[in-house]
C-alpha cells in the first residue's frame, strides 16, 4: 500500500544537500540581468523620463511599453493591468522602465541614472476613499466586481428574531513572504520563440501571458518550473509579470535575462492578501438558533483587478461559515485603490471571512450569555443540511468530528471558565474557531478548466507522471507518485515525476484552490487506471487470456496458468514492442453538481473540508504582549494520502494564520509600504510558536482520490479568530481588527 | 583582492572585490549554490554557513574578512553519505519548499556540536534566527531531536 503512508519526500535528498536548484542558482555564460524602475507615487501622470548624460547607455538595454510587440497586458481576468505603465501610474511600485545589463551592478547603476517626474493625482488609498471615488481608478465607481447571495427572506426573518447582533470587523494586508523571492530567466530564440524558467505555481498562466504579450503560438512559448521556494498564492499570478518583463528584455538584448527580485522589491511590488471590511447582522432566537444573517463584505483589490473577483467570490460563499441559516443575504464588493494589486494568498478570501464570521459567533454567544460551543453545535452544518448558496451537503461532512475532537483534546469547556478569573498579571485564555473550505474552483470553474494529466510507461518500465501541477513544497511530487503506485499496484520506485515543462505536460489547471490532490490527484488516478487497463490488455493478448483474468499487484502481474511476471520486465517488453504507452485523463465533475453563476446558487464546491482550532495564550497585562502557549487543530480532509505531509501542511498553514492574527501587518504611508523587510514585517519564528497537536479526521469524499479532499488552504482559515478569541477570554478585550497588537488590545480594553 | 579560503575542506584562491559578500563569492565564484539568500540583511538565516566553527549569516560578511578562514556550507555537511541530521530531516519530512533548509541544517548542526542532547526548547532557540514560512517548525524540531537521539545511539 502506498496511499496513507508517510513516505519521505521525492526530492528530499536534493533539498537537504543543497543540490536542489532554484532559479537564482542557474546561470549561463552570456546571461544578462534585468532590473525594474517603478513608480514612486500612488497615482499620477508621467511627465518626463530623463536619462542622465553621465551614464553610458550603450552598455545596457532599456525597455519601455513601446517595446511590447502585441499587447501591453498582464492577461488574467479583466484586461486592465499593463505590463509596463504608459502615461498613468496607479500605484507605488508600478513598473515603468526595464533595464538589462551584463551585470547586476551595472543594471542597478543604470536605474539610478533615470529620473521620472510626475503630475500627482488624488489617490484613493483605503476602501472608504475608493467608495467615495476620491480618485477614479476603475470605471465610474471603482468597483471591480459585486456579488450577492440571497436565500429565504432576511427582512421577514429579522422581524421574528428575538435577538439581533451586529458587528464590524477589519483585516489588513498580509504578505505571503515565501523565503525565495520571485525570479525567472527568459531566453529568446532566434526564431522568436521564448523559454521561461522560474519560480512559479502555474506554468500555463505564464504560458498564456507570454503568448498574449508577444503574439506567439502555443508551441513558441515554453515555460519550465524550477524548484520553487514557496508560493502560498504569491506565485500564482504575479510571476506572469516578472516573466513578461524578462522576456521583453531578452528579446531586445538578445541574451538570456535573469530577473530575481531582492526582498524589499518583492515585498513592495508583489500581490498580497486583500484587506477587508466585513459587517455582520444576525437575527436569532433567544436560545441561539440562527434565523437571519446579513453580511456586507468589501475587499480592497488594489490598483488592478488581477484575481480579485474570484477571491471575492470565495469570501462571499464562505461568509457565514459552516452554519445553517434559512435566511441569508450576503453582499460583496471588491474595490480599486491606489495600492499594489492584491491577489492570491492561501485561503483566498476565506481567512478574512472566517475572522469576521467566527469573531461574530463569539460576540453572539456573549450577547446571549451562552457557551460559544453550544452556539456552534446548535447551528453547525451536518450531512443533508443546506448551505447559504442552497447546496445540499450529501457526503463527507466532518463538522461534528472536528469540533468535538478539539473541544475534548483541549478540555476547552472547563478551561474557558477557569481562565475568566485571572489570578495574577499574566492572564491566560483559550479560544476556538470552526470553519470550512471548499475544495477546487468555485462553481463551474473546474468544468471550464477540465484539467488534464497523463502517465507514460517508458523504456525502463517506469511510469512517468505528466502534469502541470507544481511542487511548491506541499508535496505534489510525492503524493502523486503514491496515488499512481497504489492504483497500478506497483512499487513507489517504479513511479517517477516528469519535468514541469509546458512542452511536455498537459494543462492540469493551476496549482491553487486546494485542488492539486483532490482534483488533479483524481485525474492522475484515472490516467493510471487507464494505463493499467492498457497493460492488462497487452498482457492478455500475449498470454492469450481474457483481460479480466489479468491482475497487477505488488509489482507483479498474474494471469491464469502462467508464472507471475514482474511488472517492470513486462513493461519494458511492452514498450519495446509497442512503443511508449501514454494514457491521459481529464476532470469531470461528480454527478449532480449544479451551479447557477447568475444567481449565485447551487453547488459552490464539489465538497468542503472542515476544521476546528483551539489556541491558548498568555497575555502580559503590563505590556499586553501575547504568548501563544498551545495549539490544537482538527482537520477533516477526507483522506490523508501522506499523513506526515498533511500534518506539515496544517502546521505550516496554522503558523501563517497565527502570524496573521498576532503580528503580521503591512504599514503604509501615502500608498507606500514602510516595512517591506524581514526586520520590520514580523513573521513567527520557532520561538513564537508552541508545540502543536495536529489531528487528522478522515470522512472520505467519494469522488476524490482514495477519498481525499482539499487541504492546502484550510489551515490558514481559523488560526486568527481562535487566537483573538483566546485573547478575549484572557483579558476581556474584544478585538475586531487584526493583528492583535498590544496597542489594539489596550484600545479594546479601554473601549469596554 | 586575492582571498584564500578553505571551503568544505578544499582550498580556494579567488580574485574578488574585497567588499563582495561571502554569500555571493560562495554562490558565484565558487559555484556552491546550496547556500541561499532570503533577505540579504541578516534576518532570515537562509545564508547561514560556518566560518571557523561559528555560524554566520554570509550575506552580512564581506569576503575580505574571511581571508584564510575555514568555511563549511550545506554541501560540506555530507560526503557520499548523508549526515544523521540530513537523514533525520528526510525521515521526518522536515523540508517543504526547502529554501530555508540549508541554513536550518547549519544552525542545527551548530547546536548539536555544542549540545548533543538538546531539549525541544533549546532546539527552538537555536533555530530562532532561521525563518521558515512553510513548515510551522514542528517537523524541523522533530528532525533535530531525532538526529540528537541517533547521535547517542
Ligand atoms: S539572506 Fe542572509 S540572513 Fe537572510
Ligand atoms: S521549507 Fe519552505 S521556507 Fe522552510
Amino acid at each position: 500500500m502506498a496511499v496513507g503512508k508517510s513516505i519521505t519526500r521525492t526530492e528530499g535528498r536534493d533539498k537537504v544537500t543543497g543540490k536542489a536548484k532554484y532559479i537564482d542558482d542557474y546561470t549561463c555564460p552570456d546571461m544578462w540581468y534585468g532590473k525594474t524602475l517603478r513608480s514612486e507615487i500612488a497615482h499620477g501622470r508621467i511627465i518626463s523620463i530623463n536619462f542622465s548624460d553621465s551614464f553610458d547607455w550603450s552598455q545596457v538595454v532599456v525597455v519601455d511599453y513601446k517595446d511590447i510587440p502585441v499587447k501591453n497586458l498582464v492577461a488574467l481576468i479583466f484586461d486592465d493591468q499593463p505590463l509596463l505603465a504608459e502615461s498613468v501610474v496607479k500605484h507605488v511600485g508600478e513598473p515603468i522602465i526595464l533595464i538589462a545589463a551584463p551585470s547586476k551592478e551595472l543594471a542597478e547603476r543604470a536605474i539610478k541614472n533615470i529620473e521620472i517626474t510626475y503630475e500627482a493625482f488624488p489617490a484613493a488609498l483605503s476602501i472608504e476613499e475608493s467608495l467615495s471615488v476620491k480618485a477614479k481608478i476603475f470605471g465610474d465607481d471603482n468597483i471591480f466586481k459585486h456579488y450577492t447571495i440571497t436565500r429565504g427572506s432576511v427582512a421577514d426573518a429579522f422581524q421574528s428574531a428575538e435577538i439581533v447582533v451586529e458587528g464590524s470587523y477589519f483585516v489588513g494586508h498580509q504578505e505571503q513572504l515565501y523565503i525565495e523571492t520571485n525570479g525567472v530567466i527568459a531566453t529568446t530564440k532566434k526564431d522568436g520563440s521564448i523559454i521561461i524558467q522560474g519560480s512559479m505555481q502555474c506554468p500555463y498562466y505564464i504560458h498564456r501571458a507570454i503568448k498574449e504579450i508577444f503574439g506567439l503560438s502555443d508551441e513558441q512559448v515554453v515555460v519550465i518550473q524550477t524548484v520553487t521556494g514557496g508560493g502560498f498564492g504569491g506565485k500564482e499570478d504575479f510571476p506572469s509579470v516578472v516573466a513578461g518583463h524578462a522576456a521583453l528584455l531578452s528579446r531586445k538584448c538578445g541574451h538570456p535575462v535573469k530577473i530575481v527580485y531582492e526582498r524589499g522589491e518583492d515585498f513592495a511590488a508583489s500581490t498580497k492578501r486583500h484587506p477587508a471590511l466585513i459587517k455582520h447582522r444576525t437575527g436569532l432566537t433567544r436560545d441561539g438558533q440562527l434565523l437571519a444573517t446579513e453580511v456586507d463584505i468589501t475587499f480592497d483589490g488594489g490598483a488592478y483587478c488581477t484575481l480579485s473577483p474570484v477571491v471575492l467570490s470565495r469570501g462571499v460563499i464562505h461568509a457565514i461559515g459552516p452554519y445553517k441559516c434559512p435566511n441569508v443575504k450576503i453582499n460583496g464588493s471588491v474595490v480599486a485603490t491606489n495600492t499594489p494589486p492584491n491577489g492570491a494568498f492561501r485561503g483566498f478570501g476565506v481567512p478574512q471571512a472566517c475572522f469576521a464570521g467566527e469573531m461574530h459567533m463569539e460576540k453572539i454567544a456573549k450577547t446571549l450569555g451562552i457557551s460559544s460551543v453550544e452556539l456552534r453545535r446548535k447551528n453547525m452544518l451536518r450531512e443533508g443540511d443546506i448551505t447559504s448558496t442552497g447546496q445540499k451537503l450529501l457526503y463527507s461532512v466532518g463538522t461534528q468530528e472536528v469540533l468535538d475532537t478539539v473541544i475534548e483534546r483541549s478540555d476547552y469547556l472547563s478551561r474557558v471558565e477557569e481562565y475568566k478569573n485571572p489570578s495574577d498579571n499574566k492572564c491566560r485564555g483559550i479560544g476556538l474557531s470552526f470553519f470550512y473550505h471548499g475544495g477546487g474552483f468555485t462553481g463551474s470553474g473546474e468544468e471550464k478548466i477540465k484539467g488534464k494529466a497523463a502517465v507514460e510507461l517508458d523504456t525502463h518500465g517506469q511510469v512517468k507522471i505528466l502534469t502541470a501541477s507544481t511542487e511548491i513544497g506541499q508535496g505534489t511530487k510525492t503524493i502523486f507518485r503514491q496515488i499512481v503506485a497504489e492504483e497500478l499496484g506497483i512499487s513507489l520506485d517504479s513511479v517517477i515525476f516528469g519535468d514541469t515543462d509546458t512542452s511536455k505536460v498537459p494543462d492540469s489547471g493551476p496549482t491553487v484552490a486546494s485542488r492539486t490532490c483532490m482534483v488533479v490527484g483524481k485525474v492522475i488516478q484515472m490516467a493510471a487506471a487507464n494505463l493499467k487497463n492498457e497493460i492488462k490488455k497487452l498482457v492478455a493478448q500475449k498470454v492469450n487470456c481474457d483481460i479480466s483474468q489479468v491482475e497487477i499487484a505488488n509489482g507483479q502481474i498474474s494471469c491464469p496458468d502462467v508464472e507471475k511476471l514482474s511488472f517492470t520486465q513486462t513493461a519494458i517488453e511492452c514498450v519495446k514492442e509497442h512503443g511508449e504507452i501514454k494514457t491521459m485523463a481529464q476532470y469531470s465533475s461528480p454527478p449532480g453538481i449544479k451551479w447557477d453563476e447568475i444567481n449565485y446558487t447551487g453547488d459552490a464546491y464539489p465538497v468542503f473540508s472542515y476544521g476546528a482550532d483551539v489556541v491558548e495564550v498568555e497575555v502580559d497585562m503590563d505590556t499586553y504582549e501575547v504568548k501563544i502557549t498551545k495549539v490544537i487543530t482538527a482537520s477533516d480532509i477526507g483522506k490523508a494520502i501522506n499523513p506526515a505531509m498533511a500534518e506539515g501542511q496544517i502546521e505550516g498553514g496554522m503558523v501563517q494564520a497565527l502570524g496573521y492574527g498576532l503580528c503580521e501587518e503591512v504599514v503604509w504611508r501615502d500608498g507606500k509600504i514602510l516595512n517591506n523587510r524581514f526586520t520590520n514585517y514580523i513573521i513567527p519564528t520557532a520561538l513564537d510558536i508552541p508545540e502543536m497537536e495536529t489531528i487528522l479526521v478522515e470522512k472520505p469524499y467519494p469522488y476524490g482520490p482514495y477519498g481525499a479532499k482539499g487541504l492546502g488552504e484550510l489551515p490558514m482559515d481559523g488560526g486568527a479568530p481562535a487566537l483573538v478569541a483566546a485573547i478575549a477570554n484572557a483579558t476581556g478585550a474584544f478585538i475586531t481588527e487584526i493583528p492583535a497588537t498590544p496597542e489594539r488590545i489596550l484600545a479594546a480594553l479601554e473601549a469596554k | 583582492m586575492s582571498v584564500q579560503l578553505n571551503i568544505n575542506n578544499k582550498d580556494y584562491v579567488v580574485e574578488v572585490a574585497p567588499m563582495k559578500r561571502l554569500l555571493d563569492v560562495l554562490r558565484e565564484d565558487i559555484g556552491l549554490t546550496g547556500t541561499k539568500e532570503g533577505c540579504g540583511e541578516g534576518e532570515c538565516g537562509a545564508c547561514s554557513v560556518f566560518i571557523d566553527g561559528s555560524v554566520v549569516n554570509s550575506c552580512l560578511v564581506p569576503v575580505c574578512q574571511t581571508n584564510g578562514s575555514k568555511i563549511t556550507t550545506v554541501e560540506g555537511l555530507s560526503n557520499n553519505e548523508l549526515s544523521k541530521l540530513q537523514q533525520a530531516f528526510i525521515d521526518c519530512n522536515a523540508a517543504q519548499c526547502g529554501i530555508c533548509i540549508p541554513g536550518m541544517l547549519i544552525a542545527a548542526q551548530a547546536l548539536l556540536d555544542l549540545n548533543p542532547n538538546p531539549s525541544r526548547g533549546e532546539i527552538r532557540e537555536a533555530i530562532a534566527g532561521n525563518l521558515c514560512r512553510c513548515t510551522g517548525y514542528m517537523k524541523i524540531v522533530d528532525a533535530i531531536e531525532i538526529a540528537a537521539t541517533a547521535n547517542k545511539g
